[in-house]
């Protein structure tokens, strides 16, 4: 009991006993010197320590950039690795400042739980990882099938909801990790692993035989993942939500980390206010103006985190598919910098 | 001497420190009543605190989640359950599996435990040593260590579904867990339960009559024979003179898993093997203290009385032990009900799994679902220590 139950309690305790805090979230961030950042546990592409114990992944590069817009340094972040269960207790309770960690925005957790989201970082959908020698090739095939997923994510509702609507029997076997979740089905266990799509093609990855498992082609839902901070900071929820849109606009604006000192010349005036040339919309939000000028000569444009970490110039391999952006036949679409 | 010395003292002094600041009774009642006081306003001030600050992170608060769907679907449950229920029939479906593995957890642990503490004073070296090895060993491992290591053996070794090892009358066992035939009632089975209550009754009758007779003339009757025999043929009797009112549904493997039959989980077996075999080991060293508490003394003493060593044993030996053995076993109790929390490491779903875990995180609700379910696991040890306390009292010493 008492290990698991750490957090939680930890995270109600802090939350009965804390005084009304008098800062913002900002002016905490900036008084301490980094951002204390709520990530995955470990999950390959996404979030994970390299063999040097750097923390690596789309989901820590939004981490970093969020820092560098700040400080002008990638580094200025300090993680937490959260499980799925712990997350929102967690960021709550105010022990992490920003929620960086493949979290789906729905309605309830965006009101009910005191949270806010505010941009997508991910257009995701549920599927299933199977053996290829159970010969099936489609989801509805799965009634009667031992399912393993991960405790307090939207993928065990949705689990329950699709095998209901098509009135077929599920054998959930429920776990707070990751990582046991994955062993339980590696092991035989489950006949079917379920969750995120992108996080299917990471975890097929770090199975046994890799090639034993097929993904179904059937996404079963919506899962937009994207940062989560708290309700009531509209400063803070400006930052975190303009420095997903500025990786963005950057992108659709041809700024990357090998041009971006050049592109500051540029005759563009989109290009120069976004790098903060003309205007000061850096100052606006509580930063410097040349905030989109630290971030991607320190992390990179949304292209190049998706790419490095998740895509092309990685081994998982993930097409853009609906986050390419707007222009490429994708849905990611930034509002402007004007 | 110097107590001596001072009373004459005080009795001089003594009126000067009848004010009533010296007085000890009305200084107890005011540390009392200001201890009291401030425990209210401190916990007032943790209460309003929290609602205040809930309040101002705009997160929802009150018991009226229970009632809303949960919509997730929970693998095992003692009563129906679908992802249609609500969040307080979850509550229940987890706090049944708590107190099933529980329940089952102290049966299995106090029998594996006497058996290795009896062993472990056994002149047999072999068996001895076999059973200190055990002791030493399962007893010095985390137990979270232990439930993992069994679930991975568990399900290691055994094969899938389809290569399943056949077991005899029916069942089979793969990672699947075990599937046993189970028996469905059909109408008339009730009198065969009708006749095994009449039966009970009847055995604690003959018991009393037996007990009443044996004081009064001391003759003795095998009461328990005779009552395990009312209560064995009894029903059967019943059972086939009303033409075997049960059919036996056989596990069936249709397309994924088996269908039919009683599913007993790999989750709740390595649950149930590595709770019930970490107490136990704590169990065995209480039983050998307590045999050993009773002195050599007694035993020949009841032998010099003429009583066989069976006797010895059950009218001699264990009741003076069990007034050593009861109160460190109650912990032990309290600890392994406990533990059983450690489920969701193994994916059980036990209340901290389903109520605490999956709940708390689609609600929200920590603070709410937090404090029920300490509360559940607060009233299952209080009333868990409430029965030893009684059991404790019934074997303790009969001082005269």
């Amino acid at each position: 009991m008492k290990s698991l139950l750490i957090p939680t309690v930890a995270g109600v305790a802090f939350s009965l006993l804390a005084g009304s805090a008098g800062a913002t979230s900002l002016e905490d961030v900036k008084a301490k010197g980094f951002i204390q950042c709520g990530v995955n546990t470990g999950l390959l592409g996404f979030s994970a320590p390299d063999d040097a114990g750097n923390w690596k992944g789309f989901d820590v590069d939004f981490c970093r950039a969020v820092a560098a817009a700040i400080f002008n340094d990638a580094d200025a972040v300090k993680f937490t690795p959260l499980s799925a269960k712990d997350r929102f207790t967690a960021l709550q309770s105010g022990e992490i400042d920003l929620l960086s960690r493949n979290t789906t925005w729905t309605m309830s957790r965006d009101t009910a739980l005191g949270l806010a989201f505010g941009v997508v970082t991910y257009y995701d959908g549920q599927g299933f990882l199977i053996r290829s020698e159970d010969g099936i090739t489609s989801a509805l095939e799965l009634s009667g099938a031992a399912v393993c997923v991960q405790q307090g994510t939207t993928t065990e509702l949705n689990l329950a909801d699709y095998f209901s609507r098509n009135n077929m029997e599920l054998n959930p076997v429920v776990f707070e990790k990751l990582d046991e979740a994955i062993a339980a089905y590696d092991s035989g266990r489950c006949d079917a692993y379920t969750s995120d799509a992108s996080q299917l093609y990471s975890v097929r990855l770090t199975l046994k035989n890799p090639d034993d498992s097929i993904i179904l082609p059937e996404i079963i839902s919506k899962e937009p993942l994207g940062p989560v901070v708290r309700q009531g900071d509209e400063e803070w929820f400006n930052i975190m939500k303009w420095v997903g849109f500025a990786l963005l606009d950057a992108e659709e604006l041809g700024i990357n980390q090998a041009n971006v000192e050049e592109m500051k010349s540029s005759d563009n005036p989109e290009i120069r206010r976004i790098l903060g040339v003309d205007g000061t919309f850096g100052e606006d939000i509580g930063l410097s103006n040349d905030w989109v000028v630290n971030i991607i000569s320190k992390v990179g444009n949304y292209g190049e985190i998706f790419e490095r970490n998740v895509g092309s110039g990685s081994p998982l391999q993930i097409a853009r598919g609906l986050n390419a952006l707007w222009t490429k036949g994708g849905i990611q679409y930034a509002p402007p910098i004007r | 001497m110097a107590i001596q010395d001072m009373a004459p003292e005080s009795g001089v002094r003594g009126p000067v420190r009848n004010s009533l600041l010296y007085d000890p009774k009305v200084r107890g009642v005011v540390v009392q009543v200001l201890l009291a006081v401030g425990l209210v306003v401190f916990f007032w001030w943790v209460i309003d605190n929290a609602r205040e600050n809930l309040e101002r992170a705009n997160i929802a608060s009150g018991f009226d989640f229970l009632w809303s769907r949960a919509g997730f679907a929970i693998s095992q449950s003692l009563i129906s359950y679908t992802s249609d229920d609500s969040y307080a029939r979850a509550f229940v479906v987890g706090l049944l599996n708590t107190l099933l593995v529980g329940l089952l957890g102290v049966v299995l642990a106090t029998i594996l435990g006497v058996l290795a503490g009896v062993a472990r004073l056994s002149r047999n070296w072999l068996i001895a040593g076999i059973a200190a090895v055990y002791v030493e060993t399962f007893r010095n491992v985390p137990v979270l260590l232990q439930l993992l290591f069994w679930y991975k053996a568990v399900l290691a070794v055994l094969p899938g579904p389809r290569q399943a090892i056949a077991l005899p009358v029916g069942s089979n066992l793969s990672n699947r867990g075990l599937l046993l035939p189970w028996p469905i009632a059909e109408p008339g089975f009730s009198d065969t339960l009708m006749a095994l209550l009449v039966a009970i009754v009847l055995a604690v009758g003959v018991g009393i009559w037996a007990r009443r007779r044996q004081l009064a003339t001391g003759r003795p009757f095998p009461a328990f024979w005779t009552g395990l025999g009312l209560i064995i043929l009894l029903p059967i009797v019943v059972f086939l003179v009303t033409g075997a009112p049960l059919t036996l549904s056989y596990p069936e493997l249709k397309g994924f898993n088996f269908v039919g039959g009683l599913h007993i989980q790999p989750e709740f077996v390595a649950l149930l093997l590595g709770l019930s075999i970490y107490t136990a080991t704590f169990i065995a060293e209480i039983v050998r203290a307590g045999i050993l508490a009773v002195a050599r003394g007694q035993s020949e003493a009841a032998h010099a009385l003429g009583l066989r060593s069976g006797p010895t044993l059950r009218l001699v030996i264990i009741p003076q032990a069990m007034r050593v053995i009861i109160p460190p076993l109650t912990n032990q109790y309290l600890n392994l009900i406990k533990n059983s929390s450690l489920a969701v490491a193994v994916g059980y779903p036990d209340l901290v799994s389903v109520f605490a875990g999956t709940v708390l995180n689609q609600t929200g609700q920590a603070v709410e679902a937090i404090l029920l379910t300490m509360l559940v696991y607060l009233t299952i040890s209080i009333a868990t220590s409430l029965f030893m306390n009684w059991f404790n009292n019934r074997v303790a010493l009969v001082e005269r």
